[in-house]
């Protein structure tokens, strides 16, 4: 069971060549095999959506994906959403300047699955991004703020 | 500074996912832990064979009792009552199992893949013993005298202990003679909180490493209560508590559970000392929901006397915990809480309560975000609803009643709570909910849900009046140093559970100093950063740490006077300190900044001007009294009565905190504890089949409210009664989101219903409401139901 296979990932723009099991999940591939800890394990059942990534284009849950089957997708992460070290990817700021987050734990997922959203549908009315934002849990902020946070930065990228 | 909307010097690193929670902490070499649960509520363990599972290449060690007996039970941290130390948890289960989840055994394999396949080939066989799940029927025997000698440690024999760990009353007045005077009506409650808990989105975990060359065992992804666990592994391992070194890194929420001392924790400082590799053990969702502390589940039962006018004469009440099947770190702290909070905002002369805390077999329970007060505050309000039911009156008049007047502040309540006398400092609980009144119409809310249920629609308004408290002492301490390039450090033995303290007391800071906040950097968390630190639970850093933190940065400025005026040739008075600088009043273009102050504190040169080197000073902050914030919940609910849902339509909280530090950081609190609350009230809850078999495990079936279940929260902060027993004025805001949450809920669906007390149990689930919608509206259904 502990056959390895060589793959490659695509993450952020990086190519990333690794060694694993097949059984091996693509967040924990992301985590321990690429060093990218932004994307974090709150449930791995699916639930909480805090391992939300984007795969060409799409959130999905790195839980539930075998990193085997990652191979030739473009993935991006919550490392990859700020375009350089000075700025912010405008879910980002929108997520700081409206308190988005707490603890910070669910919010690369929330980030994640904000950003894929307004990247696909940037005029999204604020029912359809409670609809969005219902699909990954927090625990500390009520979630007001992160629907005012994703309004806000729907508004800047829609404009 | 302070006041200030300030934003989140936290942020930044959390939003590039450049945070370190404790899973994020890597190094070469190291084991990873997997623990071997019991799968069965109650059993004696005839055997644990681990053979098959050091058979696989890459495990290095397997352990069951045998391996770790010579470890005492772990101990208490908070309200140690004797009588509850034959209760206490042993490190892996110890002949018998008590709960399904108890740890049994531990594997240590090169890879968290390979453990848990490891874990799988540990052969555990259990022989069945009967559950007992229902703490409310007489108590059972639960541990003999061997057990209960053993998990005491007193080295003196005792006799068997049966399943009520403890019982004891806390009272003031004389409540029988009340009674017995036969003037008055008497109202009875039965009140029942399911059992539910924190929950926080990082499951817990540890990274331990035994540093030779350092002669330290360094502990990542700490939590809470760095400073308490660092002396009790230091205990548990035979190292001193200066060669433990306790780090919290990033923390992913907390809210009472996450950051106590588990089996867990000592397993893993253990095996770092034993292996000599880093240990990781990081825990998995399901693990979370069995292993780490459920919390509420009370069952209360309020008896009060009462006049005409609504006014509470006498209540005597008595409710029982659910402890679950050990008691840990927490002691009798819930139950002690729930007891001495239990008169909230109210008067009343004469009081008792009597508290059961029983054994189940079922996980073991602990604090969660207003421990005591969610429980206590549903009972209580409900009864105030009921009284105001029974004897035609209001509720806001019963209420009103039955304050305690500002004009009595301070007002000393004759108990103890936490171990401190209680005064409730200051309060004007009547101006509270005139501004609530006020500020979102009640009298129209009222008006209007009664003309929607006049058309048909099944909608209710509610309310919950309570009492916090906050500030726990007795100390806390901070140091803030200016380096010589100016940048301004507070380093204190604060922790985070990722609330924003940071910010917090990086705001107070920057308000003595005249610099802006996200200049101020802070460091806490660290037992080898500062030397004393009690912890982030009970509400109490903005107070404590917030006062130390003032303290300190007031001695700073203190000395950054002294050195100018030595420097500059001119007296103390003539200086003040303002943009980071020391500059003359009558000539503000004199100055010296911080950072040139810093450097004249080199050294050498210090000595020269008779002052300790280096631009740094220390403040502390002591309170024997804890500080008493009060609030008003109030909902909008409408009742679909085809499906049952409770819809919260709104939800509004006032909150008086004394003094509000950072107000879009206290609202954030308060919004995130009603969310956290509604799910209390309507969704969560962890259920058990008759053999204790725990049924929810996941999170398909413990239900957390998603952005849908949230409604948009309306708060209203208040500053009317400054606490004085700190420099601040400031109460806690952590706690207060959630109190009253089953409360209102309760009261605006028994209005919905036009049923007063129809609702005496939460969560309040779809199928009661639907029962009792039924029979309400009779043939008629509400409009909603066609709907869908």
């Amino acid at each position: 069971m502990s056959q390895t296979v060589p793959i490659r990932l695509y993450v952020n723009g990086d190519r990333h060549d690794i060694e694993i099991e097949p059984r091996r999940t693509l967040a924990d591939a992301l985590r321990d095999d690429c060093g990218l800890t932004g994307t974090h394990l709150g449930c791995e059942h699916g639930v909480c959506g805090a391992c939300t990534i984007l795969v060409d284009g799409k959130p999905v849950r790195a839980c539930l994906m075998f990193a085997v089957q990652a191979e030739g997708t473009s993935i991006r992460t919550v490392e990859g959403l700020a375009p350089d070290d000075q700025q912010l990817h405008p879910v980002q700021r929108a997520f700081w300047e409206k308190h988005g987050l707490q603890c910070g734990f669910c919010t690369p997922g929330f980030l994640m699955l904000v950003a894929g959203q307004l990247e696909e549908k940037p005029d999204t009315d604020e029912e359809e991004m409670r609809d969005v934002l219902s699909s990954n849990l927090c625990r500390c902020t009520g979630y007001q703020n992160i629907l005012k946070a994703s309004m806000a930065a729907a508004e800047e990228m829609s404009g | 500074m302070i006041g200030a909307r300030a934003l989140r010097l936290e942020d930044p690193v959390l939003l590039r996912g450049a945070g370190r929670y404790a899973a994020d902490t890597y190094h070469a070499g190291e084991l990873h832990m997997r623990v071997v649960r019991s799968p069965v509520a109650h059993g004696r363990v005839r055997s644990v064979d681990v053979a098959d599972a050091l058979r696989l290449d890459g495990v290095v060690a397997a352990w069951s009792y045998d391996d770790v007996a010579d470890l005492p039970a772990i101990g208490f941290r908070l309200t140690p009552r004797e009588e509850l130390l034959p209760y206490r948890q042993p490190v892996l289960a110890r002949r018998v199992v008590r709960y399904v989840g108890e740890p049994v055994a531990v594997v240590f394999a090169t890879s968290a893949y390979l453990a848990e396949d490891a874990a799988e080939r540990v052969v555990v066989e259990i022989d069945q013993l009967p559950a007992h799940v229902d703490p409310d029927a007489d108590p059972v025997a639960w541990v003999d005298a061997e057990q209960a000698t053993w998990a005491a440690g007193l080295g003196t024999p005792l006799p068997e202990q049966d399943s009520e760990a403890t019982r004891f009353v806390t009272e003031y007045g004389d409540v029988e003679a009340a009674f017995a005077t036969g003037a008055g009506r008497i109202i009875e409650l039965d009140a029942v909180i399911g059992r539910h808990t924190g929950v926080p989105m990082e499951c817990r975990g540890l990274v331990a490493r035994y540093v030779e060359a350092d002669q330290e065992l360094v502990i990542d992804g700490a939590a809470k209560v760095p400073f308490w666990n660092r002396d009790a592994i230091a205990d548990l391992t035979g190292l001193t508590p200066s060669q433990v070194v306790v780090r919290e890194t990033h923390v992913g929420g907390g809210f009472g559970p996450r950051g106590e001392l588990y089996p867990e924790d000592v397993l893993v400082a253990l095996a770092a000392m034993r292996l000599r590799a880093p240990v990781k053990w990081i825990e998995d969702r399901q693990e979370h929901l069995l292993a780490t502390n459920h919390s509420r589940g009370q069952h209360h039962r309020l008896r009060a006397l009462v006049e005409e006018d609504g006014f509470i004469r006498a209540l005597d009440a008595s409710f029982t915990l659910d402890q679950g099947a050990y008691v840990r770190t927490h002691g009798a702290t819930v139950g002690s809480l729930t007891s001495s909070m239990l008169p909230g905002p109210y008067v009343i002369p004469h009081f008792r309560v009597e508290a059961h805390v029983r054994l189940t077999h079922k996980t073991p329970h602990g604090t969660y975000r207003s421990p005591g007060r969610y429980e206590g505050t549903f009972a209580r309000e409900r009864l105030v609803d009921k009284i105001a039911a029974e004897l035609g009156l209001g509720r806001e008049q019963v209420r009103r009643r039955n304050f305690i007047a500002v004009e009595d502040m301070p007002y000393e309540r004759p108990i103890q709570a936490m171990g401190t006398s209680m005064v409730h400092d200051s309060g004007d609980y009547r101006l509270l909910l005139d501004k609530m009144s006020e500020r979102y119409d009640f009298p129209g809310i009222r008006a209007e849900v009664a003309a929607r249920r006049a058309a048909g629609e099944a909608v209710g308004f509610g309310f919950g009046y309570f009492v916090e408290k906050s500030g726990i002492g007795p100390v806390e301490g901070a140091r803030i140093s200016v380096d010589t390039r100016g940048r301004v450090s507070v380093t204190c033995g604060a922790s985070s559970v990722g609330q924003g303290v940071d910010t917090v007391l990086a705001q107070v800071a920057a308000e003595t100093l005249g610099i802006p906040h996200d200049e101020v950097r802070v460091v806490r968390g660290r037992t080898d950063r500062f030397g004393y630190g009690r912890g982030a639970f009970a509400t109490r850093l903005s107070v404590m740490a917030g006062s130390a933190v003032a303290n300190a940065a007031a001695a700073l400025r203190d000395k950054a006077v002294r050195v100018a005026a030595h420097e500059l040739k001119v007296s103390v008075e003539e200086l003040e300190l303002a943009d980071g600088a020391v500059r003359l009043v009558s000539d503000p273009g004199t100055r010296l900044s911080l950072a040139e102050i810093a450097r004249l504190l080199e050294p050498v040169r210090a000595v020269e001007i008779k002052e300790d080197p280096g631009l740094d000073a220390d403040g502390w902050f002591r309170s024997d009294h804890m500080t008493y914030p009060y609030g008003l919940h109030a909902a909008v609910v409408r009742l679909d009565a085809g499906t049952g849902q409770t819809v919260v339509e709104r939800y509004l909280v006032g909150y008086d905190v004394g003094r509000a530090l950072n107000p879009t950081l206290v609202e954030g609190q308060i919004a995130g504890g009603v969310a956290q609350g509604l799910g209390g009230a309507l969704y969560e809850e962890f259920r058990y089949a008759d053999d204790g078999t725990p049924l929810c495990t996941t999170f398909m079936d413990y239900l957390i409210p998603t952005a849908h279940e949230v409604p948009p929260i309306e708060i209203l902060i208040t500053e009317d009664a400054p606490s004085p027993i700190n420099p601040l004025g400031v109460k806690g805001a952590g706690e207060g989101g959630v109190t009253a949450v089953a409360a209102a809920i309760a009261s605006a669906v028994d209005d919905a219903l036009q049923r007063p007390g129809a609702i005496t149990s939460v969560p309040i689930r779809p199928q009661a409401v639907h029962d009792l919608a039924a029979r309400v509206t009779g043939s008629r259904p509400p409009a909603d139901a066609a709907t869908g």
